[in-house]
């Protein structure tokens, strides 16, 4: 079996972030990069919050997939610049948040976040800080629901 | 090693662990939920901050040992935070002016160490920055609608405001690795720092119908190790399990 670049993000397209179980640590921008040099593979990945708790977690998961494909000569490094930001947020990781209930960061304007159960504009912020270091709390003054946003950070 | 540069990092990475020890000490206790959540969320944002910064510490110093050894067996006189950040949370008020004249440092200190020529250190700083704009939304925004709240709240923030005006300043004055580190390129200058910081601090304060005291006595100490009784309480609490039980890891 030829091992490339390609074939292993492919298996890491199972590793999904344990608090957003939908969404891969690809679509979410924490893995950064996968380099092979001399049969030696390197995970490169980041976090998205210098707390956040799921990275143990993560790699534990990155660790655990390799293996269980007879993958061993690798090691996981963990950089911490460029810092992370929303913009590597993929559009497909977006649109499965969506799905998922949790509002994706928007951007062009934090002010105007759409209801994910509803599609309606008329939110309001009720905490800047959520479930989770990445989210805050919002609700919609339609159908009523509380959901999660994902902070542009 | 380079003493100077272990210093500066350690004196950051205690003023994070302390003030992240403080709020977590509010979990399951915050006048409402989504405000309990938010001192927690920033408690983790720290003591992640802290975690980084104590890693590059242990290997600075290179003897094998490691952030757990930085943060679980020091004592009081190998702390290096400011005596702020040590102080009792009292009511939510004391917490959220505590934490305003935190973030109002943080916040410009994170995004001036961005040009370090330390590349370690200017890579932290890029990370944390981002989370600290958070951080100073939340508690200018609470200092101002307790400020100009109803009179309780108003007369509570006022209190903590008296109480914790002293211990401002000390975060902006220079210590011995502060000037180094400005002196070496790896470090901010504090004076740079110091008026956007005050100028902040009065917008708000002011806005928030708040008086500031007229006492220009300020405490100092804690940036060379002398800190107030709390900080031995506090470190009872954090690093008792290390103590008692060496090495044991979850």
């Amino acid at each position: 079996m030829v091992i490339d670049q390609d074939h292993i993000k492919q298996l890491l397209e199972e590793v999904t972030d344990p608090e957003i179980p939908v969404i891969s640590i690809r679509d979410l921008g924490i893995l950064r990069d996968v380099r092979i040099e001399n049969d030696q593979i390197e995970i490169i990945i980041t976090p998205t919050y210098s707390g956040c708790p799921a990275m143990l977690e993560i790699e534990k998961n990155i660790n655990n997939t390799l293996k269980k494909n007879d993958i061993e000569n690798f090691k996981i490094t963990t950089v911490l610049s460029p810092p992370w930001t929303t913009d590597w947020m993929s559009e497909e990781g977006k649109q499965k948040l969506k799905e998922y209930g949790i509002a994706p960061p928007n951007p062009s304007n934090e002010e105007d976040i759409q209801c994910p159960n509803c599609g309606s504009h008329n939110t309001s912020l009720v905490s800047q800080f959520g479930s989770t270091a990445c989210k805050s709390l919002f609700k919609c003054n339609d159908c009523l629901e509380p959901f999660d946003y994902f902070k542009c950070h | 090693m380079n003493q100077n540069l272990f210093n500066y990092t350690l004196q950051q990475a205690d003023n994070c662990l302390i003030l992240g020890q403080r709020l977590g000490e509010w979990c399951g206790h915050g006048p409402v939920l989504e405000q309990d959540i938010a001192m927690t969320n920033i408690a983790l944002d720290l003591i992640g901050q802290a975690r980084m910064l104590y890693q590059y510490a242990a290997e600075i110093q290179d003897e094998k040992r490691s952030e757990d050894d930085l943060a679980y067996l020091r004592d009081a006189w190998d702390f290096k935070n400011v005596l702020l950040v040590e102080q009792p949370n009292g009511d939510f008020a004391k917490t959220i002016l505590r934490q305003f004249l935190f973030d109002s440092f943080n916040c410009p200190f994170y995004e001036k160490l961005k040009e370090s020529s330390d590349e370690r250190l200017a890579a932290i700083a890029a990370k944390s920055h981002k989370e600290t704009l958070y951080h100073l939304k939340w508690s200018g925004d609470w200092v101002l609608r307790l400020g100009d709240g109803t009179e309780e709240s108003h007369n509570r923030i006022q209190n903590a405001l008296n109480e914790l005006w002293p211990y401002s300043e000390e975060i902006t004055t220079p210590s011995e690795a502060d000037i180094d580190a400005n002196k070496n390129g790896f470090g901010v200058n504090l004076n740079d720092i110091k008026s956007e910081r005050e100028t902040k601090i009065r917008e708000v304060l002011n806005e928030a119908t708040l008086t500031i005291p007229d006492s220009a006595y300020n405490h100092t100490g804690g940036k060379e190790g002398k800190h107030t009784e709390y900080l031995g309480y506090i470190l009872a609490d954090l690093q008792f399990l290390q103590r008692a039980y060496p090495g044991n890891e979850w």
